[in-house]
């Protein structure tokens, strides 16, 4: 499952669009020893949320030990320092602290959540975690064996298959976008202490370190905080960008044979990236095609009109190096190349004829209007902090946000539909045993 | 350590369970109390309504909980209470069919539904001044529902589209069905929510209206209401649209064929090729918190916590670190339905590893409790980690209207969420040693294998012999 949740994360991230009304007050807080963290303070719950996201991720994993990094985010809380393993988890468990790490493809990501009253053991248990973990070799075990069956089961879940099928397609066997970031079996049976010393002291420097605060604590107080976790880490990475993908642009339909009752279509095209001057514009525009929601439409075509699935989506993909567009439903075996066509069909009637006026009004209307949901719980803010940060949105984003949305012309979305959608470069990955369908040779 | 066991047995949500009536005033850690100020009345025709505040954004959650659930589905329509649910997104005599969500969100709101074995639940989350809007809303389809032959036959590929990506396509859920068709043999906990193929694929418009119309009434249904409202607006906005409603059917109450006594182990041993790591469960036949005596599900909450929940529980211990036989384990007790509860443990092995060795390191373990009992200081433990999360769940306004619904829904009354806390500390070392002796016999249990087929020698030589 470990792909399928990149993307739901992504999903996510493109949530950071929506803006408040609560008047969200971000502190910019920057430590002695350089550590910045924009700081929301809420004293109203005794909790603090801390998420923090380092430089360098699956991506440049060594070939030969990939899923090092993940390897990595399931090893920082298995002992440091003076503790062992037992230890540091009793001490976690025992002061009700939630601290979790999560490798991504550029990124490595943590986050630390504590009670008030708990905050010292919390703030010296993550310093621990960050800077002298130990990786003593029960640990490393049973991880291991852990991480081993972990991937045995994602290979035999259709939607993984899928995810991975489809995305190789998209930016070809050799791009690191191709690799699981889970790793291999072989990979995983390599990886050793050292390797693990190498990739914590590689990653989890204060080059780029994005951190985002929510909750019981002032600004003074989290100065010390960020020096006390962070200050003592290398203050420079050097991890090799990764290659920009060459994004496939022409169609095609593959197949992977599974005995399952419904078959899993996952698909997609060529697409954008963040920072192109179309996205907001195209972000819209896919709120309107594909957000999953009842009156988008996808959701009305497959499934309100005809029944073909549960669920119908697509939705900007942008990766780093690709930019891509992406989409799934699910059908049964014997409906697929009746769905496959409706998803074809909505491609290119959107791109010929663009949204309605009351598409692009309704859109503009929940888009602006659902804002404040993503900000009604400090977790919620936290996680939008830390995403503005790595999109490189600025401070003021939450403040500009609605305006960028209301900003888009109807004639804008018309164009960007047609230089987008296009249903002639459709690739579908189909797992299952889909009837009515047949691969494209190559 | 990885949670992976998350994302595999979601379904058990351990944690998700024993949070489920969880609700607290007082701070369980220092003693600062935390204002939450839980209100409750009742309507004039016998609507309920809980409102729970949270100023700090200004939206709302909006919950109209139903006291119908799968459980309560006549004989042979298995499925119709969450087809029912589907169904209240057509459309009414205000309200053109599929419009519901729509209007919803050209609002900026976010919707949706879910149907439980007791309950049935719609929920709105919006900005507060449109709370009166959905409260119309809602009120509206509690009463005039208009479903097309068109709406029912699209609607019910849809559920069965559900079905298959839920249940079909996946082996886990697929066993998991299994294990409560065999856990309950005359209750009807033992049919899953989403109903089996054969008869979903037969309900229609008229077993879609039966269900309506003898549920849908305001006296079944509880409001609640949490956000940045207080419960004097609540109050008016609720009396003007839910109180004005007539009730359309008179509440029963709800009688389900009981369990026999429990007199026999069972096993479920289910093979799959689509397995890609084996697993064990054991679970067994136990009260829930409406039917259980005094202390007993509280004991079975601080229990399941000490042997199953997180990598300093007893299981973990032993079967993952020490005996290295496991890479993931855990109990749980899901003690929030009406009638029953479950109490269950589940262990992963290595690769190639084997689940009667498994299943034995479960037994030692459960031995040893009803030998041994567990401490005082796991039980502070416990306690502590349960109390704490309690905290934690204050964060999520949604979470607490959910908490609070569901608890209601099945009889249980604001005072036993919000006392859960304190009963929690009057748990004793003897209440749970009890607790265990009564549920955690042979006889009231289940033990699933779920497995790989057998080794491909075995068919390859049966097809030779054709």
């Amino acid at each position: 499952m470990k792909f399928f949740s990149l993307i739901l994360t992504f999903i996510a991230l493109l949530s950071t669009f929506s803006t408040s009304s609560r008047a969200i007050e971000i502190q910019k807080v920057t430590s002695d020893s350089g550590v910045t963290a924009w700081l929301v303070e809420d004293h109203s719950i005794p909790l603090v949320a801390m998420n923090f996201s380092f430089n360098g991720g699956a991506a440049s994993d060594p070939a030969d030990t990939t899923g090092l990094s993940q390897f990595l985010s399931g090893m920082l809380d298995e002992g440091a320092g003076d503790l062992t393993s037992a230890q540091f988890q009793a001490a976690i468990n025992d002061n009700s602290i939630k601290m979790s790490f999560a490798a991504s493809q550029h990124r490595f990501d943590g986050s630390l959540q504590t009670l008030t009253v708990n905050r010292d053991t919390a703030v010296s248990l993550l310093r621990k975690a960050l800077l002298s973990p130990r990786f003593d070799a029960a640990p490393l075990e049973r991880v291991r064996r852990q991480l081993l069956v972990s991937l045995e089961n994602e290979r035999e879940n259709p939607r993984v298959i899928s995810s991975r099928a489809w995305i190789k397609t998209m930016v070809g066997k050799d791009h690191p976008y191709a690799r699981s970031k889970s790793g291999t079996m072989l990979g995983l049976k390599a990886i050793t202490s050292k390797d693990l010393h190498a990739r914590a002291k590689k990653l989890l420097t204060r080059q780029d370190l994005l951190v985002a605060v929510t909750g019981d604590i002032d600004a003074k107080s989290l100065k010390k905080v960020l020096d006390q976790v962070f200050g003592d880490l290398p203050a420079k990475s050097d991890i090799k960008p990764v290659v920009e993908a060459a994004v496939l642009d022409r169609a095609k339909t593959q197949i992977v044979d599974r005995d399952i009752p419904q078959s899993i279509i996952q698909f997609g095209l060529k697409g954008i990236k963040r920072k192109d001057k179309d996205f907001v514009t195209a972000y819209v525009l896919f709120n309107i095609f594909g957000s999953g929601q009842f009156g988008s439409r996808l959701m009305e075509e497959v499934r309100e009109k005809r029944g073909l699935s549960y669920s119908a989506y697509a939705t900007l993909y942008p990766l780093r190096r690709a930019g891509l567009i992406l989409g799934s439903a699910a059908t049964v075996n014997a409906r697929v190349g009746e769905t496959i066509k409706v998803i074809r069909d909505e491609f290119k009637r959107m791109a010929d004829e663009g949204p309605t006026q009351a598409e692009l009004d309704n859109a503009k209307a929940y888009l602006t209007g659902a804002y404040a949901l993503r900000f009604d719980s400090n977790s919620k803010i936290t996680s939008q902090l830390l995403a503005i940060r790595k999109a490189e949105l600025g401070i003021d984003y939450i403040k500009n946000r609605n305006d960028l949305i209301r900003a888009v012309t109807l004639k804008e979305a018309k164009r960007v539909a047609k230089r987008l959608l296009h249903s002639d470069q459709l690739v579908f990955t189909i797992v299952g045993k889909p009837a009515n369908v047949t691969a494209t040779s190559n | 350590m990885f949670k992976f066991n998350s994302l595999t047995f979601s379904v058990f949500a351990a944690k998700t369970t024993a949070l489920a009536l969880v609700m607290l005033v007082a701070s369980p850690v220092n003693a600062k109390p935390l204002n939450i100020d839980v209100s409750e009345f009742s309507l004039d025709n016998g609507m309920k309504v809980v409102v729970i505040p949270d100023h700090r954004a200004p939206v709302v959650t909006h919950m109209v909980w139903y006291k119908v659930g799968a459980a309560d589905e006549q004989s042979g329509k298995s499925g119709i209470a969450h087809f029912l649910e589907h169904l209240l997104f057509k459309g009414t005599k205000k309200i053109a069919p599929g419009e519901f969500s729509k209007i919803i969100s050209r609002n900026g709101g976010q919707d949706n539904a879910f149907t439980h074995l007791d309950y049935t639940g719609y929920f709105q989350r919006i900005s507060k001044d449109r709370l009166e809007m959905v409260m119309e809303m809602e009120a509206d389809r509690m009463q005039n529902l208009v479903l097309t032959d068109k709406d029912i036959k699209t609607e019910r590929d849809v559920i069965k589209e559900e079905r298959r990506t839920r249940t079909d396509n996946k082996p886990a859920q697929l066993f998991s069905e299994q294990m409560s068709a065999a856990q309950y043999t005359a209750h009807p906990y033992g049919i899953p929510i989403i109903g089996w193929m054969s008869e979903m694929a037969k309900l229609d418009r008229q077993d879609a209206m039966k269900f309506y119309h003898k549920y849908y009434t305001p006296s079944n249904a509880i409001l609640v209401v949490a956000g940045d409202v207080t419960a004097d607006q609540v109050k008016a906005l609720a009396q003007k649209h839910y109180g004005v409603l007539k009730n359309t059917a008179i509440t029963k109450p709800r009688l389900r064929t009981m369990e026999p006594k429990p007199i026999a182990a069972r096993r479920v041993i289910m093979r799959d090729k689509r397995v890609s790591s084996p697993y064990v469960m054991r679970q067994y036949l136990v009260p829930s918190y409406v039917t259980a005596k005094d202390n007993e599900a509280l004991a079975l909450d601080i229990l399941t916590e000490i042997l199953g929940s997180g990598t300093t529980s007893r299981m973990y211990k032993k079967l993952v670190i020490k005996e290295k036989i496991a890479v993931s384990t855990g109990s749980w007790y899901s003690g929030d339905n009406m009638d029953y509860g479950t109490f269950g443990f589940y262990a992963v092995p290595a690769s190639g590893g084997d689940l009667n060795a498994l299943e034995k390191q479960i037994d030692a373990i459960i031995a040893d409790v009803l030998e041994n009992g567990v401490t005082q200081q796991e039980i502070d433990r416990a306690r502590k980690v349960l109390q704490a999360e309690t905290v934690y769940l204050l964060d999520s306004q949604s979470s607490l209207a959910r908490i609070f619904g569901r608890a209601l829904v099945v009889g249980q009354s604001v005072d036993d969420v919000i006392n859960w806390d304190d009963r929690l500390a009057a748990v004793t070392e003897r209440d749970i040693k009890q607790a265990a002796a009564k549920v955690l016999q042979i006889r009231r249990s289940v033990t699933g294998f779920l497995m790989k087929p057998q080794a491909a020698k075995s068919a390859a030589k049966s097809a030779e012999t054709k």
